[in-house]
């Protein structure tokens, strides 16, 4: 047992909390339900290696290591890279503004930069974790196939947790310093989201500009990429090197990658109380101003609508939250202007793109809604009848859908009038679809608890997915003019239909 | 139903045999009659079942048995009739904060279906009452817990309710604050509605309200003036303190 005060008896007491938070999310208090989804996960784990089975080259890393292989594996890691650093940037963020906690261990005589070190090690930990994870599948088969080598993949994510965890730290600190504590948390939330999206859309907005394909990795195969990139015994390919293998390579950035860590936690540590008494300051907002106006009559549909609008509105990180998916749109929209020099039948393509994202945004526009309401007593205890109530916010969802989707449809109606109509109709139905599924599976929660929807309803999350998805396919079949779409759209219905049956008896 | 004949004018409040059960009998025969223009206290250990009791009368849970009547209506049977004259203030506030008060107030307005000019002049009055006139054009989220929970009364009040039911709703509140949130509340007695309010401070209640009802394991079991009280735990209790917590013990000792 380790003595109180000390790093270690912060780091137990941290893993305590850690480890209790996830079993509670898994189980929701119920054990049968605990044992049930690690049995669901167990078999989604072995039907990931199954598809990294078929996926994985068989040839791969094989033979002679050339600028190619190190270009797509370099790609590989700088994109986990960006997703760790984006996951990384949101918790080093809540290590400072999540008060739950803080005012007890700040107004203790605890060092302040301990309760940091502890915190960013975690963070860089459960980073290397998740990332492990989610690779797992794929170091695996190539384990199998290919020899212990491949384990040095693994030594590489946790490289990647390591200096995610460092670079996340400076990052806030920087950004502490140069816009200061109440500006820090929105910006350093809404670069988190960025740098997550900003990678894959580059390379995909990048490869449609030079080939037309929504391929990845084309870019980076192509002879003008490989031409320009370093040489192959440069630096900047040993984390290739290193997921490749290459003992001395994975030495030297494990190294380089824990003294990263080590320096940031040792810079950064003794300004840790400072900042995160700073960051309590803020959450003391300043109050802002609005325009004061006259009250405008308004029926009770009519004020819920405007509420939900104005709320979103008001709030840039849900905002940004929400309208992130339409980065995604923005490899469609370069295609689209292509098109137009090109001809028209690849805007096809832009139809289940639309129809997907449209989906995915009015369901999590629909969580707000409907689960995310700050004053459910308020509205509940309100002389309307509650069909209204949910009638006026599936309006306040479908009318925000419509309201960004619109100039993209518009625009594909100048060149491609019955892919538009198609669009407009998929869009209508998947948002419609992802706002029921969101109504079957509401349940109470904060409206700054958005992030965490995904985790308290795993069912939901992946019932919206996949119904976005079949729509998607629908739209896609019926503006390539295929019969074919009545049976996707048949498939759609029986999504919709299982995830009903599988759905919560309503309150 | 034992419902009081029709002959006599219908009370703000009444309620009859409620029962609520959740692992145990939160709520186990309830019976209580609020008249118009009463303040009434309702006083409880915790756990006693005081605000399921007010969460069901503002149509947020359902009873397991049992009946409510606000003002007549049934509100088990009409509760959108009901709503429409009753407000509810939590001891949480619950508030938007990215809305100032004065579209708070709109959109309680709006949700209440109260006209455009009436609602402005109310909320201009309820802004100025309750000490708000300068935050009334900025957003919530910077407001401390006093001025949240004046943004709630004020949002309660708004629609000019008949019967107000706030639980613990001085929790949290400064000396001012709580003395401006008790004058509004009498104020609204005085002009002919009904407050029931619980508390745990006792001295409001003593102070405040024109009955106090005892509730303890879902049950009323006393309930009158604060003589009436005093008189029924026992000569010596000289306070509602001594009073309630004799009245509590000589219940669980029962």
């Amino acid at each position: 047992m380790s003595a109180p005060g000390t790093v270690a008896w912060l780091a137990r007491h941290e893993f305590r909390l850690a480890w209790r938070d996830w079993r509670s999310m898994i189980a929701a208090g119920r054990r049968r339900r605990g044992r049930t989804i690690l049995a669901t996960l167990a078999v989604f784990a072995l039907f990931m290696h199954g598809v990294a089975f078929v996926m994985l080259p068989r040839d791969i890393g094989a033979g002679e290591i050339d600028k190619t292989t190190l270009l797509v594996v370099t790609g590989c890691v700088v994109l986990s890279f960006s997703l760790l650093l984006s996951q990384s940037l949101e918790s080093v963020t809540r290590a400072f503004y999540a008060r739950f906690d803080l005012d007890l261990i700040l107004s203790s005589p605890m060092l302040a930069r301990r309760v940091f070190t502890v915190r960013i090690a975690i963070v860089a930990l459960s980073l290397a974790g998740m990332a492990a994870l989610l690779a797992a599948p794929f170091i695996d088969v190539l384990l199998l196939r290919d020899g212990w080598r491949w384990l040095g993949a693994y030594a590489v994510v946790a490289a990647m947790g390591a200096v995610a965890a460092a670079c996340a730290v400076a990052l806030t600190v920087a950004l502490f310093r140069a816009i200061g504590a109440r500006r820090t948390r929105l910006v350093a939330q809404i670069v988190a989201a960025v740098i997550g999206a900003a990678f894959v859309i580059m390379l995909q907005a990048a490869a449609i500009m030079s080939y037309g394909t929504f391929s990845r990795f084309a870019i980076l195969q192509s002879d003008a990429v490989v031409a320009r990139a370093p040489a192959a015994d440069s630096v900047v390919w040993w984390p290739a090197r290193a997921a490749l293998g290459d003992p001395v390579s994975i030495s030297a950035v494990l190294a380089a990658s824990l003294i990263l860590l080590a320096l940031a936690i040792a810079a950064f540590a003794p300004r840790f109380g400072e900042h995160a008494v700073a960051a309590a300051g803020a959450a003391q907002m300043a109050p802002r101003r609005q325009r004061a106006a006259a009250i405008r009559p308004a029926s009770p549909a009519r004020a819920l609508r405007h509420k939900e609008w104005t709320l979103l509105l008001r709030d840039p990180w849900l905002a940004s939250q929400t309208l992130m998916q339409l980065l995604y749109l923005l490899p469609p929209a370069l295609m689209l202007w292509r098109s137009f020099a090109e001809g028209t039948a690849g805007l096809v393509l832009l139809v289940p793109v639309l129809v997907m994202a449209a989906g995915q945004l009015a369901g999590g526009l629909a969580w707000l809604a409907i689960s995310g309401e700050d004053a459910p007593d308020l509205v509940a205890t309100a002389p309307v009848p509650a069909g209204q109530i949910l009638r006026a916010k599936v309006e306040a969802v479908m009318g925000a859908v419509a309201v960004v989707f619109a100039p993209f449809l518009v625009a594909l109606a100048f060149a491609a009038p019955l892919s538009a109509f198609v669009a407009a109709l998929g869009i209508a139905v998947a948002g419609a679809a992802a706002t029921t599924i969101q109504l079957w599976f509401r349940a109470q929660a904060k409206r700054s608890h958005f992030r965490r929807r995904q985790t308290s309803s795993r069912i939901a999350t992946f019932a919206e997915a996949f119904s976005s998805i079949a729509w998607a396919g629908t739209a896609a079949l019926a503006a390539a003019g295929t019969w074919f779409a009545v049976f996707a759209a048949v498939i759609a219905l029986a999504v919709l239909g299982g995830v009903r049956l599988i759905s919560p008896a309503p309150a | 139903m034992n419902f009081i004949s029709l002959s006599e004018p219908a009370p703000a409040l009444e309620i009859v045999g409620l029962h609520k059960r959740f692992d145990r009998p939160a709520v186990d025969g309830f019976d209580l009659a609020v008249r118009t223009g009463e303040f009434y206290a309702l006083l409880g250990p915790n756990g006693a079942g005081k605000t399921t009791i007010l969460r069901m009368v503002a149509g947020l849970l359902r009873p397991d048995a049992g009946a409510i009547r606000i003002f007549g209506v049934d509100a088990l049977a009409d509760p959108v009739a009901a709503k429409q004259v009753v407000a509810w203030v939590s001891d949480e506030p619950m508030i938007y904060d990215k809305l100032t008060p004065f579209e708070y107030l709109e959109f309680v307005a709006g949700l209440w279906g109260v006209d455009a000019a009436t609602a402005q002049t109310r909320a201009r009055d309820l802004v100025g009452w309750l000490g708000l006139s300068d935050h009334a054009h900025e957003r919530c989220e910077g407001f401390s817990k006093g001025m949240r929970q004046k943004v709630a009364l004020a949002g309660a009040l708004v629609h000019d309710p008949r019967l107000i039911v706030l639980d613990e709703p001085l929790t949290g509140l400064d000396a001012g604050s709580a003395r401006q949130v008790k004058e509004v509340l009498r104020a609204r007695v005085r002009a002919g509605g009904a407050v029931v309010m619980t508390t745990h401070i006792l001295e409001v209640a003593e102070r405040m309200a024109d009955r106090i009802g005892v509730i303890a394991a879902g049950r009323l079991i006393a309930q009158g003036t604060l003589e009436e009280l005093r008189e029924r735990a026992g000569s010596g209790r000289a306070s509602l303190e001594d009073a309630f917590l004799a009245l509590v013990a000589d219940e669980a000792a029962a």
